[in-house]
């Protein structure tokens, strides 16, 4: 950590207590409102069924008929060992509900990005590069008229076309089990869904970004220096650009990484936006929990992830921490 | 006993993701043709989707909505559509339902009863596990002594409650003997209930990973909330399958599952929406099958409390529901009306009670007679099962119309049926297939456990174990059609109808059984299933 400067070493230190300090809030939180719901997995699971006794045997067997503190304080304490719990449901550990929905959240998540952040770039600087053009007023009308769209009508639009009517590609992954990259054309629509809103907010916080840079002072003392209008484009006012966008990426990467559960939903993708809403459904309080640290952690990390970019792109512009 | 699996699974997704029927459209006369399957005796019925000869070989894919990662291969345990097609594809039970609800022998090939109706002799066909061994009568106790298990909640626990199993014993290899409690007419239905699979004596839990069953597949790989393949069992006892393989996938959303129907992903989609149906009824690219009869759907009166607790008042409501409106509008007309009676078209049936309509004036009339005029209550529903929340708004305007004020409040569906098992007055009800009898037991006896209605009276009781100790078939059919007379005049279901549960097919696949309410023998039978 030596070539790390001691202010931002200490920016760090309380970056990284903040986040332990939130995810810890939401963890406690997502308890306490799973604890508000109506019912418990016990009511849940006996369904159309609900003999009281029953019931009652089911809580017996969850343990559910403990009180709350002492099953937080329990699963606290595992969770100090790295010990996540298991399911109420199904009994098995909580640890192998994430690690099998997050191999396919991740792979989307991955893909997504890999192709969001030239696409998103690419139309911020075509559309910045002259303002008012065809092509800024093609890309500005179009970024905003497909962010308009929900997901669900997107996605149900580009199977019935590309799945249903064309027959170019599979409208689910059905049966493709957990292993999406046996298939990838699979792949194509969700992808497709996942990248429309982004591409547009990353697009358009690019272009006004780069508007911003060109007309500002430093880009006009650098073309009075007599440097290339590529040069002071990409070089000078594309980074202070990308620094709202990077930032915007990472929500975004948040977003995706914590499950998409309407792509994933008409996708038929066993990620963790599924499992979240099984257990959900089910009362699963301990899933619940392990889900809940791990979006809290992701989204900790990635923010750090984006300030620390940030200040490295356009560190006049300051970094709250 | 074969209740409808939970569905808290079919609202596993946003609500804002659902597509249900909406449309209040004239759905045709599927609504009033009054399908009647007389009797018992009915064949296990084999009319299926397209003809021909069975062809064996190759896989089919069948999607169903799943419990996700939490699902379980424990047969005992299942409680879902998803978990009894594999539970059917992996175990046998002794029994099964028919299409009319009557009990059809399976791994028993027989039943005796002694004269006084408390001891059943069972006799085993010959079958074996997929390892090989014999299915024997320690196997068939193992199982039953398993789902007992008074420190575990298995869901068939309730059903098998009136056999003393302590005192049950295997007479033979091939011979179980089992004493009862008390006189039990119908102990078939108790062999046929839901989740009583017989598995090797022995099996625990940590088990069901290397899967041993006797049903017409055998195991072949697992993945909870994703797919579960399973492969031909040539020595089947009913005859090897036509099919190689199976594979089992999930998929929630009912448009996923229709979209991988279309798409050719799979080749059967379970539990498909009316207006899916009727979109693609008849189009020629996919096969619909209705299977009628599968849901009963009702309002259910709480007899004990005001208002209901006059019944002139229950009167008044069976005569303020308009039906049709209520099938056409709830159910996409989807299904067909019903007559304030469970079970239409099962065995015991009390078809020939008429066939109750509308009747606003004599409605107002009954009401101001028992002075409930400007009568005002709660409706309690919710999304919990596909027409709930319609019915409930149908139902609010046609009381309105007799003067009932009615406020339909929504309620939450992950513990909806809890929630309205003691409190409320008036809600949204529906019920699976079941035999009537099931009907009466677990829910219009005074010790029911789950009496939505609180129908308590001695002598409906008395009425029953009347019926349960009567040997004789005809007589039986007596005693029920008495209570159900009696369900009928001033019960406190208000049954307006049957809903189809709806399954989509592939033009390849032929065999789907037609007439078998979900959750009977034919219903998601895959070993008469072939692709042509």
């Amino acid at each position: 950590m030596s070539v790390v400067p001691a202010v931002l070493r200490s920016w760090l230190a309380r970056r990284l207590l903040l986040g332990v300090a939130q995810t810890a809030a939401v963890v406690l939180l997502v308890f306490v409102l799973t604890e508000a719901l109506p019912g418990d997995a016990a009511v849940a699971l006996a369904g159309d069924q609900p003999d009281p006794a029953r019931i009652a045997a089911i809580r017996t067997e969850m343990g559910l008929n403990r009180p709350a503190a002492e099953r937080l304080a329990d699963w606290v304490v595992g969770l100090l060992h790295g010990d996540l719990g298991t399911s109420l449901t199904s009994g098995r550990p909580v640890a192998a509900y994430l690690t099998d929905g997050f191999g396919p959240t991740l792979l989307l998540a991955a893909v997504t990005v890999v192709l969001l952040v030239p696409a998103g770039v690419g139309l911020g600087v075509l559309a910045a590069r002259r303002e008012g053009s065809v092509a800024d007023r093609l890309v500005s009308s179009m970024t905003l008229a497909v962010y308009a769209v929900p997901e669900f009508a997107l996605g149900v639009l580009l199977v019935t076309l590309f799945a249903l009517r064309l027959g170019w590609l599979p409208p689910t992954a059905v049966g493709s089990g957990g292993d999406l990259l046996a298939q990838p054309a699979v792949l194509v629509l969700p992808v497709l869904v996942l990248l429309s809103r982004p591409v547009c907010s990353i697009s358009r916080l690019v272009r006004a970004g780069m508007i911003d840079a060109l007309r500002s002072p430093y880009a006009r003392q650098a073309a009075r220096y007599g440097l290339s209008p590529a040069r002071v484009r990409y070089a000078h006012a594309l980074p202070n650009a990308l620094a709202p966008a990077a930032q915007q990426l990472a929500r975004t990467v948040d977003w995706l990484l914590c499950g998409v559960i309407v792509v994933e939903a008409l996708f038929v993708i066993p990620g963790l936006g599924t499992v979240l809403m099984n257990a959900v459904a089910e009362r699963d309080v301990p899933v619940v929990q392990g889900l809940a640290v791990v979006f809290g952690l992701v989204a900790v990390v990635l923010n750090l992830g984006a300030d620390l970019v940030a200040r490295r792109l356009a560190p006049r512009a300051g970094v709250a921490a | 006993m074969t209740e409808l699996p939970p569905t808290d699974r079919e609202t596993a997704v946003p609500p804002g993701l659902r597509r249900r029927g909406f449309l209040a459209a004239t759905a045709g006369a599927t609504a009033t043709a009054g399908l009647v399957l007389a009797g018992c005796g009915t064949g296990s019925g084999s009319s299926g989707t397209g003809g021909g000869t069975p062809r064996r070989g190759g896989r089919l894919r069948a999607a169903f909505a799943g419990g996700g990662a939490s699902e379980t291969l424990d047969p005992h345990l299942g409680n879902l559509f998803a978990d009894v097609a594999r539970a059917k594809a992996l175990y046998d039970k002794l029994a099964d339902c028919g299409t009319d609800m009557s009990a059809r022998p399976r791994l028993a090939a027989k039943w005796e009863p002694n004269d006084t109706l408390d001891r059943w002799r069972i006799t085993l066909r010959k079958a074996a596990f997929h390892n090989g061994k014999p299915v024997t009568a320690e196997d068939v106790l193992y199982s039953f002594r398993r789902i007992a298990d008074p420190k575990k909640a298995y869901r068939a626990k309730a059903s098998l409650e009136p056999i003393d199993l302590a005192a049950s014993r295997a007479v033979s290899p091939d011979t179980v003997e089992f004493r009862l409690k008390r006189p039990t007419a119908e102990f078939p239905n108790v062999l046929a209930a839901f989740g009583a699979y017989i598995v090797p004596a022995g099996t625990t839990t940590a088990d069901f990973a290397r899967l041993v069953g006797s049903g017409p597949f055998r195991f072949v790989s697992f993945t909870p909330g994703r797919s579960c393949v399973v492969r031909r069992n040539d020595a089947y006892w009913d005859g090897a399958p036509h099919l190689d393989e199976l594979e089992f996938v999930v998929a929630n959303e009912e448009s996923a599952r229709v979209n991988a129907l279309l798409g050719g992903q799979v080749e059967y989609a379970h539990e498909l929406n009316p207006t899916t149906a009727r979109a693609h009824e008849g189009k020629g690219q996919i096969e619909i099958v209705r299977l009628r009869n599968s849901a009963m759907q009702s309002f259910a009166m709480k007899t004990d409390r005001a208002p209901f607790d006059d019944k002139r008042v229950r009167e008044a409501f069976f005569l303020i529901a308009d039906r049709k409106e209520l099938v056409d509008g709830a159910l996409s007309g989807a299904g067909e009306i019903g007559n304030d009676l469970f079970g239409k078209g099962y065995e015991y049936y009390a078809a020939d009670l008429p066939q109750r309509h509308q009747d606003l004036d004599r409605a107002r009339h009954l009401l101001k007679q028992a002075g409930a005029e400007d009568l005002r209550l709660t409706l309690d529903t919710s999304p919990v099962a596909a027409g709930f929340t319609e019915a409930a708004g149908i139902f609010r305007d046609q009381a309105a119309k007799a003067g009932v004020t009615i406020q339909v409040k929504s309620g939450s569906k992950d513990s909806y049926w809890s929630d309205i098992l003691d409190s409320g007055t008036l809600c949204c009800y529906r019920s699976g297939a079941m035999p009537i009898e099931s009907h009466f037991s677990q829910r219009l006896l005074s010790g029911s456990t789950t009496n939505a209605t609180k129908w308590r009276h001695k002598d409906f009781d008395a009425l029953y174990q009347q019926a349960q100790s009567t040997k004789d078939k005809k007589e039986r059919a007596a005693v029920y059609g008495r209570m159900q007379r009696r369900l009928y005049t001033e019960g406190g279901f208000l049954v307006w109808g049957f809903a189809d549960w709806i399954v989509g097919t592939s033009r390849r696949v032929r065999g789907v059984a037609h007439d078998a309410p979900a959750n009977t023998l034919d219903w998601a039978r895959f070993d008469k299933v072939w692709l042509a």
